[in-house]
């Protein structure tokens, strides 16, 4: 078990509760189980790494636990106890240094859990109806929340009582009618203070907490449906957004220009994410499949069909091509017993036929050596 | 050997086709000659009437060659090759389901329709229209009602479908359908299972009423009919097959002798509803009755009827080239009663 998991370089959630592995070096996906009984109640809702060295990955569930996945053993070690299912889903998952961990449900609690103790070390209400939570990757301890009508608002950990910046609501429209707000998803730019969101009323905005103005510094409006999800390139200038139906863009962040669409996903767009140095974007959605797109042309490279309607994904930081653990490979030819089942996936994927003219070339220069001699 | 007329491209035919007898196959015409570039309509058709008939010609030729070839190789002679159909080149569809696979087996057994496949509820349908409807929709929502047992058609009042729901809901309805008319007749259907459930879209043509039909038998009766489905056989097509057997009671009464189709080829439903019976234990004799109609799904939307704000499952998109993207929902055989 712990071999297959070492080789995947994707994880995803789905909502009977499977974690998958995707390994796309060896065109195969995993299904990672807690029991051997699947229930509608472990539905995955968030998934984050448990440490910056990406060995363990914590997964959320609807019923309000939170389970901690080993990968180089490939199974769950612990379960934590991180709220009510009644308070609502996880929306996001975080971890601070020192093994505490930052959970945020739908209702807008947002606690600090330590590794020991049942009760949460911080407790603070991030208003009602939250959608997301998200972690800036330079300042652990400043995290950002925002929901349908709560708007976007940054909380540093340390000083839990008022958030660093709230966000305004955009200025009324020509009929002087209040504008509704819904933010879907939130992304930290590197380099910068800024936030960029995306909103349920096909918007992108982009906050600047070190600028007096409050309201969106950026705002650019792409098709006409919900924007789902959203998440940033390496180099930080460009956003990629999905929608909820499947249409993804990349967004330009310095002009608010849209750059390009990815094409292929059908379903509504669940998880989006970059990969942090190669320049390619993973997207799963309700059309249960993994989609990678190359972000220079484009084009798609890896589609793999997981049967089960997918709600959120991660890269590992490693290469996606990579055969890592390439020694444990010898030793996977063991049937692993509950997963014979799941084994499946082709990958789709158009290669240049190189064999082919490589062959014409040698015969193409043994026909002339022999011309010469003759 | 070019005579050129007062430097102008025309020619007479006859001259045309001495000087293609007697030329090389190279120099027929000047590399960048084509018909079109005749100004002239007469000899312009002319010309490519004998550019056609060359070219059956030709082709025939090689026919009968290769006929003598096959003839003379005997027993050796190479397989003869299968033209291309639609049907060959269809991509194998990697969602088609696994009759054996336990994942999906577990996704379909707690999904939004196990209540009704664990016989906990019945099927109590709402058929509606678009707001007005003219004749030809209102008699096939009456035909639908006799076709779906237990189902009622109610006048849509210009009511905004957000809150029907609702409304059916707390009424324990189970199905909201409502076909759509444009310009007198029905095109399009929304079907929303109720409590939580997805919301399918689809686009309704070729619908014949009652009337139309020819050889039909007597007006059905109030038995309900068994349900056939057939090639719903990947992941999406499980999904709507699921949506169609909802419609109807789990037990269906043989002695109606009633059966409703629903028949998937090439991504397009087909409905029919027939009485048959059996004369001896071979031969069936079946009658159409009621109404017939194809459907085609335009979307499928998780959830109750949201369109601008819920996510959908799946979405028909025009743009993508039409063999990759065709025969979402079919494979092969796949029957539930």
């Amino acid at each position: 078990m712990g071999d297959t998991s070492r080789l995947c370089s994707v994880w995803l959630g789905s909502e009977t509760g499977i974690l998958k592995g995707v390994s796309l070096s060896r065109k195969q996906a995993f299904n990672f189980c807690n029991t051997s009984h699947l229930s509608r109640d472990q539905e995955v809702r968030a998934l984050c790494w448990g440490d910056p060295a990406e060995s363990e990955l914590l997964v959320g569930s609807v019923d309000g636990t939170v389970k901690t996945f080993s990968t180089e053993k490939g199974s769950f070690t612990e379960t934590r106890r991180c709220g009510d299912p009644a308070d609502g889903c996880f929306t996001g998952l975080a971890v601070l240094r020192g093994s505490a961990l930052v959970s945020c449900v739908e209702c807008g609690t947002l606690r600090v859990w330590k590794e020991d103790s049942s009760e949460p070390v911080t407790e603070l209400s991030a208003g009602k109806n939250v959608c997301r939570m998200r972690q800036s990757p330079v300042h652990p301890h400043k995290v950002a929340t925002g929901g349908k009508e709560n708007g976007l608002k940054i909380w540093d950990l340390e000083s839990p009582e008022k958030p660093v910046f709230t966000a305004k609501n955009l200025r009324d429209d020509w009929l002087d009618l209040r504008r509704p707000h819904w933010v879907r998803d939130m992304a930290f730019i590197p380099g910068t203070d800024k936030v960029v969101t995306c909103t349920g009323y096909h918007q992108v905005h982009v906050f600047d907490p070190s600028s007096p103005q409050r309201r969106p510094v950026l705002e650019v409006e792409y098709g006409e449906y919900p924007l789902t999800a959203l998440s940033l390139t390496a180099s930080g200038d460009t956003v990629v957004v999905g929608n909820t139906h499947g249409q993804i863009a990349l967004l330009d962040l310095r002009k608010g220009l849209v750059r390009g669409c990815l094409k292929g996903l059908v379903g509504g767009v669940r998880g989006l994410q970059c990969h942090p140095s190669q320049p390619v974007v993973a997207s799963c959605g309700l059309d249960r499949f993994l989609r990678i797109h190359s972000l220079e042309d484009r084009k798609l490279q890896h589609k793999v069909y997981l049967k089960s309607r997918l709600n959120c994904l991660l890269f590992s930081s490693r290469d996606l091509e990579e055969p890592a653990g390439e020694g444990g490979a010898q030793e996977v030819k063991e049937e692993e017993e509950g997963d014979e089942v799941w084994d499946s996936m082709e990958r789709v994927e158009e290669k240049p036929k190189r064999k082919t003219t490589e062959e014409e070339e040698e015969l193409q220069k043994k026909k002339s050596k022999k011309k010469k001699k003759n | 050997m070019w005579s050129v007329e007062g430097g102008t491209e025309e020619f007479q035919p006859e001259q045309e086709e001495k000087m293609e007898k007697s030329e090389q196959a190279a120099a027929a015409f000047p590399p960048s000659f084509s018909v079109s570039e005749i100004k002239n309509k007469q000899r312009r058709h002319l010309m490519f009437m004998k550019f056609k008939q060359e070219k059956r010609k030709q082709k025939l030729q090689l026919k009968k060659k290769k006929k003598k070839e096959r003839e003379a190789l005997g027993d050796k002679a190479p397989p003869k090759e299968v033209p291309k159909t639609i049907e060959n080149q269809r991509v194998y569809d990697e969602t088609t389901v696994n009759p054996e696979d336990e994942e999906v087996a577990f996704d379909e057994g707690t999904d939004e329709f196990c209540s009704y496949f664990n016989g906990l509820t019945n099927p109590k349908v709402l058929i509606t229209t678009s707001d007005r409807p003219r004749g030809r929709t209102v008699r096939f929502c009456e035909q639908l009602a006799t076709v779906i047992p237990n189902a009622y058609v109610y006048y849509r009042r210009g009511l905004a479908l957000k809150r029907v729901v609702p409304q059916c809901i707390a009424r324990n309805f189970t199905y909201v359908m409502v076909v759509n008319e444009d310009r007198k007749v029905p095109n399009g259907l929304v079907l929303c299972h109720l409590p939580d459930g997805p919301t399918a879209h689809f686009k309704v043509s070729s619908v014949r009423l009652r009337k139309e039909m020819k050889r039909r038998g007597k007006e059905p009766t109030e038995h309900s009919p068994e349900v056939i489905l057939n090639n719903f056989s990947t992941r999406l097509g499980h999904s709507i097959g699921r949506l169609f057997a909802a419609l109807f009671p789990q037990d269906p009464q043989f002695v109606g002798r009633q059966v409703a189709t629903f028949h998937n080829q090439r991504d397009f439903i087909f409905f029919r509803f027939h009485r048959y019976i059996f004369k001896n234990e071979k031969k069936v004799g079946i009658q159409e009755l009621g109404p017939r109609f194809t459907l085609k799904l335009r979307s499928l939307q998780k959830g109750t009827f949201d369109s601008k704000f819920g996510e959908y499952e799946w979405v028909l998109k025009v743009s993508l080239s039409a063999v990759t993207v065709f025969f979402k929902m079919q494979e092969e055989l796949c029957c539930l009663i």
